[in-house]
């Protein structure tokens, strides 16, 4: 089963949330980013190749105008490739853990799994981000030393920073599956 | 808890027959290892799985039937199937099923003993996890979960989480040593039964590393105990020898040789891997420096190099000549103390004249000493380059000296300067409480201390700029010695091995596992894919870094600031075993 909806992200920006529910104890969201903004890469590539030629007319050296355009296309391969994530992937299965995949705008995916014996709990905490006050969800894991203890706190949804009505959906489901999973795990 | 069974991907196309592997009841999974196909004993099963135990500590089970239906199928079939778990009894009994050429898969986990609470499912639900065989069992986990001690007990404690999977495949080698065209009395099915994977190569190697080895090892023995002979602790061979950062380094590259030509056995893979890195660098490191060699050799390069150090020395020695007479000028248009200025000009002047004379005295020999510098090449990139260091060192003493003197004079009258200034103001340094007190002085003590320190605040500029000049010499020369060092550093200390591996063999280092969803249909069992999540290449840089002997500059910018300020002497490195200033 698979829907879509449309939520906002805390700058107001698009995210597209996609649900779907494999079976009662194993579902994926999938957020996606909004996407590289055309203006943006524009005012950019402008703001570069102006400060080249700005130095070229005062050095006479034609090899700034070759730096400036080398400069540009790596920045963009690297920002493709290190910086611009395009979605943001929450996958839980019963019984066998959580795990959080980030796709980069080259193709590049970063995965991470974290078993389901580590998992405490996910809540949604808020956080003081710069002059807003935000809401993000977040695993809490297990501390193997001390039993009430929380030895770590993961952030999901890190980049795509979707606002509260978006991470309340995420947050029933999960509960859904982990109540259900503790409730078995319980009875021998 | 829903149960998860592992089952690998060469498997997928077998022919029916049992399945036999390991059973998790903590996590409620069951490992699959492999088919045995029709016709068996099942006491030559039994037996089988015996033998496992024993070889690698795992507790293998018949798990349940595999079903794989091809055209024309019985149906008798699945009434014999059912008919097995009477013969291998297992709690929870699995029955996987597979049609011919479609998606479609079912699963069945029934449970013979009803289970004592009420309302509880008399079959568990299954989810399928594909996992590819052959990565598994080559693969290690980092952080190592649970250290595979084969001396340890069996396998049931040591693992946690999926990690028990890794462990399972990784104890079963002896399961996998028969392929399909052995005339065993059991027929399997899992990752090599299209033929054992071996390399010819790999097996020569091994056969000729033994007697190798032990050569080395002996060579290298012998001249390690050449080199501890009591000769080399007399009192000014060991004072060059600990100065010199060539020893160093063919010290600590002594040491990796014995290391990776001992005749142990590697215990765990740590250790395999480390003396793996070991021996990359060693070989890249002779590499690079046989390049070197060949480039100084190839146009003949030693002589015009030799030819050019010389007057090189001269033109650095006649640049600082100048520059004292400026200083002995009116620097900057500073107005120096005329006596004081000419004294500490002439002086640095005549020590100036005297190095000139010794690099003359030597330069029949630089092109002899080059020729035997080059040579050292082949020993590896990392000592020609700290010979290089050494030499510059030597090259460049007398501006350490001339460092040295300038620090100490300032220093004596910074200190000289703080007691006076204490004495001015009617106070003295109390070293029994180490602090500062009042005291009362007498009038002629009052006033020597006065002049003194009047004579000495009009002298500061003059020790200060002369201080200051030779200081930033002195770390510019540091700089150049600190660049080369690095680049030992790297050398000696990137894993390369490692990068190689996690370049061409990425299962081989894994952080963890992903998780795929494979087509899903309502009603049936969900199947997905593990498939291994390779370490990134920072935290594999830094788990399998080799130790090197050179340490870091143990103080901050901080107190490198406070140290220039008051004069005292600044050592930027400091060589293992060296002892405190």
């Amino acid at each position: 089963m698979e829907d879509e909806r449309s939520f906002s992200d805390i700058c107001g920006g698009r995210l597209a949330l996609q649900r779907r529910y494999y079976s009662p104890s194993c579902r994926e969201f999938c957020l996606s980013c909004p996407r590289l903004s055309l203006r943006s890469l524009t005012a950019v590539t402008c703001a570069v190749w102006l400060a080249a030629y700005g130095l070229f007319t005062l050095c006479e050296n034609s090899m700034i105008l070759s730096a400036a355009i080398f400069i540009t296309l790596l920045g963009l391969l690297g920002y493709l490739h290190f910086v611009k994530i395009d979605q943001e992937t929450l996958l839980i299965i019963d019984s066998l853990g959580i795990q959080m995949t980030s796709s980069y705008a080259s193709g590049k995916e970063s995965t991470t799994f974290i078993e389901m014996g580590k998992v405490k709990d996910v809540v949604i905490n808020e956080a003081i981000y710069m002059q807003k006050v935000i809401y993000y969800l977040c695993i809490l894991l297990e501390d193997p030393v001390e039993p009430h203890g929380i030895s770590q706190v993961v952030p999901v949804f890190q980049s795509a920073k979707p606002r509260l009505d978006c991470l309340i959906e995420v947050y029933r489901s999960c509960q859904e599956i982990l109540a259900h999973q503790k409730a078995t795990s319980a009875s021998p | 808890m829903v149960l998860k069974a592992f089952f690998p991907t060469c498997c997928a196309s077998a022919d029916s027959g049992l399945l036999v592997g390991r059973w998790v009841p903590e996590q409620s999974s069951a490992v699959v290892l492999a088919v045995v196909h029709f016709p068996f004993i099942p006491l030559q099963v039994k037996e089988l799985l015996a033998q496992v135990h024993q070889a690698g500590r795992v507790g293998l089970a018949v798990l349940g039937t595999w079903c794989h239906r091809r055209q024309g199928a019985e149906e008798s079939l699945g009434h014999f199937l059912e008919g097995l778990g009477t013969i291998f009894s297992h709690e929870p009994w699995l029955q996987l099923c597979r049609e011919p050429g479609s998606k479609l898969w079912s699963c069945k986990a029934t449970r013979r003993q009803v289970p004592p609470r009420r309302g509880a499912p008399y079959e568990d639900q299954v989810m399928l996890v594909f996992y590819d065989q052959r990565k598994v069992l080559l693969s290690q986990l980092h952080p190592p979960a649970a250290l595979p001690d084969r001396q340890a007990g069996d396998a049931a404690h040591s693992a946690r989480g999926l990690a028990a999977v890794f462990d399972t495949v990784a104890r079963s080698e002896a399961l996998f040593r028969s392929d399909r065209f052995d005339d065993g009395p059991v027929r399997l099915s899992h990752w090599q039964s299209e033929g054992v994977e071996a390399s010819i190569l790999a097996e020569l190697a091994k056969r000729a590393s033994g007697p190798a080895c032990v050569l080395l090892a002996c060579l290298l023995s012998l001249v390690s105990a050449a080199s501890a002979c009591r000769l080399f602790k007399l009192w000014p061979l060991s004072l060059v020898w600990s100065k010199l950062s060539v020893c160093e380094q063919l010290r600590h590259r002594l040491e990796q040789l014995t290391l990776i030509f001992s005749t142990q056995k590697a215990e765990n893979p740590t250790q395999l891997m480390r003396k793996a890195n070991v021996l990359v660098s060693v070989l890249l490191d002779v590499a690079l420096g046989l390049a070197l060699l060949s480039w100084l050799r190839g146009k003949d390069r030693i002589g015009p190099l030799a030819e050019a150090l010389v007057p090189v020395a001269d033109h650095v020695a006649e640049e600082l000549q100048h520059l004292l007479q400026w200083l002995m000028g009116a620097p900057a248009g500073l107005k120096m103390n005329r006596a004081l200025d000419q004294v500490l000009g002439r002086f640095f002047l005549y020590h100036l004249h005297l190095w000139i004379s010794y690099i003359h005295l030597m330069s029949p020999f630089i092109e002899r000493i080059l020729w035997h510098v080059g040579l050292s090449a082949c020993l590896g990139l990392t000592v020609a380059l700290s010979i290089l260091s050494d030499i510059i060192a030597l090259l460049t003493f007398h501006i350490y000296c001339f460092y040295v003197y300038g620090a100490r004079l300032y220093c004596l009258k910074i200190c000289g300067l703080s007691s006076l200034w204490r004495l001015f103001r009617g106070k003295k340094w109390n070293v029994l409480r180490q602090r500062v007190d009042s005291c009362s002085y007498d009038l002629d003590q009052l006033f020597i201390g006065t002049l003194l320190f009047t004579i000495l605040v009009f002298l500061l500029p003059t020790t200060a700029l002369y201080y200051l000049v030779f200081t930033l010499l002195r770390l510019l020369v540091v700089a150049v010695q600190g660049l080369m060092h690095l680049l030992v550093d790297l050398i000696n200390s990137l894993p390369l091995y490692s990068l190689g591996l996690r370049l061409c063999r990425p299962y081989r280092l894994a952080a963890g596992v992903k998780f795929r969803v494979l087509e899903h249909e309502a009603g049936r069992p969900l199947r997905l894919l593990m498939q291994i999540n390779p370490l990134p290449y920072g935290r594999v840089v830094h788990t399998y870094r080799l130790p090197s002997y050179g340490c870091h500059p143990t103080h901050s910018w901080g107190s490198l600031c406070r140290k220039l300020f008051f004069g005292e002497l600044i050592y930027p490195w400091r060589q293992r075993g060296d002892k405190q200033d």
